[in-house]
């Protein structure tokens, strides 16, 4: 044990000037194909800028995907990445996180990736509740593929396949996350106010469990229009604040004076604040730090030596084996 | 089916210890009852005690396809089927020669599906014929006029009045009476008996012991002095400890000997046994079985922990395996390895969940779209079960492939004992990979002659890249370029040939040269090289070959077909009867082994075939090598 304070042992000096080390770009990798104004941009800013601030090793942090838009986004990451399949971005996450419970792994999903295809790995992998973030990049449209609805989508959405407005209402992705056992934290923000967004993902982040941030983007390639009424009108978003929560700036107080004192423990709040479509409702609207993690409830943390694998093995063939001396082992 | 004309069981009396015992080379033992009754632990218990005295055995579980099916019902045998003989037995055999039936309904089922031998014995349980239900006392003296008549031996015993003098409740102890006389019948040692039910039942109470050893002895004791059968099977004892296990055990004691650390699964018949055992094992060696939400999830959770550095297996049957198949592609694409395992059931769809079938092996080499190449290795035996675990992860990660191991529900179920497996440190996988990569290095370095590339695992500085499922140069990184697509393709293909060079051709079972060649692969190993075995001492020029190694095929394939006049393929899936009216060469549909052979060697494959479920007998081996040979 080092004393506090006077002395830093030699291995931990090593390790904090390689984290001072990192700057933005080093987190940074090629150019993002994304059309202009698409929301995706901002959510990659945000979370470079987390992982310089986080100081996380480019080594020990994963960024997993499906297929989609949004999905494209650990291709932009100096970091481990895993871009993989339509819908399964989740279950990939949560091999990784089972395997190497000391990498941070995130997760970045579309509305159509993890609310449609994928939407029983998304019920499955709140009730996990394993230590990872996962950011749903909600365009309310499938972006990939040219624009055709998605669950997310509003009714009425002219889109490709329901040309004459889609038929169904939305699916609210926060009330359905708030409805699933072992939920630990949920939150939603929008893609156009940079801080908050900042801020949510941290928090989210910070949270040991499986953090849920629904991040309203916008498409502007298919949807130019949609979140016109939102983004012209602050009065239409619902700053969420509180001191065990987001605290909101000045400078963002003074748009966005629509605000809500809300502790994110009190679940019966959140759920009313979840169903509210207009305003938008940001910032955390649930957290609960007493859900144990699936990882936690499943790796005892043994060493793996050989000889334990031997030990074990032994034993078990032991239970089923007969010895040429019947009256030996037995 | 009365097709074994040889008998095989060259019969002869001599006056045993226990007074005249009739020689047998080997014998096939029945014990069915309605499920819940015990004949599945009796026919374990008989198994183990006979392979304890070094007699060769060979057990199948008799499943009814309903959890519960009503008492007494036709389709509701529950039990178990047990093979043994003088030398190794290395399948289930052909039909019944004895069996114990705890009611004569579950008794008429398996005469129904044939398979018990004309004429056998059968000891039965006698307390229906005082039933108070008069249906039910009508229904068992017929059947027992009718089975006389027929020409079976019928023991009526009173099995349930015997036990009762011990237990109050003889649904509870009936099996070990039973096993009793059946240890009379075959001259088991009593002692060795009675330790295995020490064994058997070691987590119950002294009492519940000493309650199954008196009934054990009074079931001894009382076919002794009633019972007109007395057999012995000559066996000298093994001098190795064996272990005896069915298939899927076999396979979860290689997933703990493999070094993996991780199974990911969802539960589907006649797989989840494996799992069951491992969910119970896999603790003690600090594994984990993860039951995720569907087989999707199973496979991305499997591929997921892979990617992370911890080669996982995912452990599934038919449905499962489909549902995977896209999953599967990413880990090819990606060249991940993974390990998955296809215990084949009867298919196409839902099909037939407890009934064996090897269905699967188009689907397996050439499922996932596009062209996904991966290995797939089939064992034969219940000890092959557990070592193609252990090869399937070295190769998975020497190849950075999807290795498929391919077994059914005929292994999954059946017993074999084998040598113990001595732990060899090899086994285990090395450590994860952590050094810094070394300056320059690419994720997809394509070796030009093998394919083969190193993998950066996540945790080595240096080594960041996006694994994507989409095409990808060198670096990991998206490209659509032609040149960089045919590359990757090239690759991937590539390492197949690589393994497919570090391969030994299969064994031939008889002469390299001759009139007909059987080829099989997977679990009919047995069955096929015992009747190409008897045919060989008939004299006919008949050898085989079974495949362990189905993607790549072995080398040297082409010159073993070549050293014979006909080459015939059997196998446990579809084909086509060529004697069928609108079946001739142009749309006739072979099975898969023999559509492989006959693509890959241009040699002229016949093959035969059925898909009834069970396992291929011996029996209907031999008979119809002998009309091929016509
Ligand atoms: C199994 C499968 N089905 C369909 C597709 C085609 N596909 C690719 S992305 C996508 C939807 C993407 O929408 P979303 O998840 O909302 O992502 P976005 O592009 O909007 O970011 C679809 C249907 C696919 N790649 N795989
Ligand atoms: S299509 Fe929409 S979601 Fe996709 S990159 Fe363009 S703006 Fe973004
Ligand atoms: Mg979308």
């Amino acid at each position: 044990m080092m004393d506090s304070g006077h002395s830093i042992s030699p291995s931990e000096c090593l390790l904090r000037m390689y984290e001072e080390h990192h700057e933005i770009e080093d987190y940074q990798k090629g150019v993002p194909r994304w059309c202009t104004g698409c929301g995706d941009n901002a959510i990659l800013a945000a979370i470079q800028r987390l992982c310089r601030d986080e100081g996380l090793l480019p080594e020990k942090t994963v960024f997993v995907s499906g297929i989609g838009c949004s999905s494209r986004l650990p291709h932009y990451m100096n970091t481990y990445g895993f871009h993989g399949i339509h819908g399964r971005a989740l279950p990939v996450a949560e091999g990784v996180k089972l395997a190497r419970p000391e990498l941070s792994v995130f997760v970045n999903t579309g509305d159509g990736d993890c609310c449609s295809i994928g939407a029983a790995h998304w019920i499955h992998a709140v009730r996990y509740n394993m230590n990872m973030t996962m950011m749903l990049h909600d365009n309310q449209i499938y972006g990939l593929t040219k624009m055709q609805a998605s669950p997310t989508s509003p009714i009425g959405l002219k889109s490709n396949t329901t040309p004459r407005g889609s038929y169904l209402e939305a699916l609210n992705p926060l009330t359905v996350t708030l409805g699933i056992s072992n939920v630990s934290f949920v939150a939603q923000v929008v893609d156009w106010i940079p801080e908050v967004l900042y801020q949510v993902i941290s928090a989210a982040y910070h949270h040991k469990g499986f953090s849920f941030v629904r991040i309203i983007q916008r498409c502007p390639e298919w949807l130019p229009k949609l979140m016109e009424p939102w983004l012209h009108d602050p009065q239409r978003v619902l700053m969420l604040h509180h001191e065990d929560g987001v605290e909101i700036s000045p400078a963002v107080a003074k748009v966005y004076t629509r605000m809500e004192e809300h502790d994110p423990s009190d679940m019966n709040r959140a759920r009313e604040i979840a169903s509210s479509i207009d305003p938008i409702p940001t910032g955390i609207l649930y957290r609960n730090e007493e859900v144990p993690c699936y990882e936690d409830v499943r790796l005892d943390g043994r060493l793996r030596t050989a000889s334990l694998v031997k030990q074990g093995l032994e034993a078990e063939f032991d239970k089923f084996t007969v010895w040429p001396d019947a009256s030996g082992q037995a | 089916m009365a097709l074994d004309e040889s008998n095989k069981n060259e019969e002869s009396r001599v006056n045993g210890a226990a007074g005249k015992a009739t020689i047998l080379k080997e014998h096939i033992v029945e014990i069915i009852s309605d499920s819940g009754e015990g004949a599945q632990k009796c026919g374990q218990s008989f198994g183990a005690i006979v392979a304890r005295m070094g007699i060769g055995v060979w057990t199948v579980e008799i499943i009814p396809a309903e959890i519960r099916p009503p008492a007494r019902s036709v389709a509701g045998a529950s039990g178990n089927r047990i093979r043994i003989g003088s030398d190794q037995v290395t399948n289930g055999g052909d039909e019944t020669d004895l069996v114990v039936a705890f009611n004569e309904q579950v008794l008429l089922g398996r005469i129904h599906s044939k398979e018990l031998k004309q004429g056998c014995a059968i000891l039965l349980e006698s307390m229906w014929r005082e039933d108070k239900d008069p249906k039910v006392a009508k229904s068992y003296a017929e059947a027992c006029e009718h089975l006389i008549a027929a020409g079976y031996k019928v023991f009526e015993i009173p099995m349930e009045e015997e036990c009762l003098k011990i237990v109050p409740d003889p649904r509870r102890g009936k099996n070990m009476f039973v096993l009793g006389m059946l240890c009379s019948a075959y001259s088991l040692d009593l002692q060795i008996a009675r330790e295995q039910i020490a064994l058997t039942f070691a987590k119950k109470s002294e009492k519940v012991v000493k309650a199954n050893v008196e009934l054990l002895e009074a079931g001894y004791e009382w076919a002794d002095k009633n019972l007109d059968l007395k057999f012995e099977i000559p066996a000298e004892k093994s001098s190795t400890p064996q272990i005896v296990v069915n298939g899927n055990t076999a396979l979860a004691l290689g997933v703990l000997a493999s070094g993996m650390e991780i199974c990911a699964m969802y539960p589907i018949t006649p797989a989840t046994s494996a799992s069951h055992y491992l969910s119970d094992a896999f603790e003690s060696v600090g594994g984990v079985v993860h039951q995720a939400e569907d087989e999707i999830a199973a496979c991305a959770f499997a591929i997921g922990a892979s990617y992370a550095g911890k080669c996982t297996v995912t452990i599934t049957s038919g449905p499962g395996y489909s549902l995977k198949q896209e999953a599967i592609g990413l880990a090819v694409m990606g060249e991940i390895p993974l390990v998955v395992v296809n215990v084949m059931r009867g298919g196409p769809s839902t099909g037939q969940p407890t009934k064996t079938e090897q269905g699967d092996l188009m689907t397996t080499i050439f499922g996932s779209h596009g062209d996904a190449p991966k290995v797939v290795i089939a064992p034969g035996t219940i000890e092959e079960c557990f070592y193609s675990v252990i090869t399937a992860r070295k190769i998975a990660e020497t190849f950075n492939m999807v290795v498929v191991i391919l077994t059914d529900a005929n292994l999954a179920t059946s017993q074999q004992p084998f040598k113990r497996p001595e732990f060899d440190e090899a086994w285990l996988a090395p450590p994860i990979d952590q050094s810094a990569v070394p300056e320059g290095a690419k994720p997809y370095d394509w070796h030009p002659e093998t394919g083969l590339a190193r993998r950066f695992i996540p945790g080595q500085p240096g080594g960041m890249h996006t694994l994507t499922g989409l095409a990808h140069d060198v670096h990991s990184h998206v490209a659509y370029d032609p040149e960089i697509n045919q590359q990757g393709m090239r690759a991937r293909s590539l390492k197949l040939a690589a393994l497919q060079k570090s391969l030994r051709p299969p064994e031939v079972v008889g002469d390299r040269e001759g009139e007909l060649l059987v080829v099989g692969w997977g679990s009919t190993k047995g069955a096929i090289e015992e009747a190409v075995a008897r045919l060989r001492d008939e004299g006919r020029k008949v050898s085989s070959m079974h495949f362990a190694f189905l993607s790549p095929l072995p080398p040297g394939i082409k010159e073993v077909l070549g050293g014979f006049e006909k080459v015939l393929a059997i196998e446990n899936n579809w084909s086509d009867d060529p004697d069928d009216e609108i079946i001739d060469e142009s749309n006739r549909r072979y099975t898969a082994l023999a559509t492989l052979l006959r693509s890959r060697y241009l040699v002229d494959v016949d093959c035969w075939s059925e898909c009834r479920g069970t396992p291929l007998k011996p029996s209907t081996v031999r008979h119809l090598i002998l009309e091929k040979l016509k």
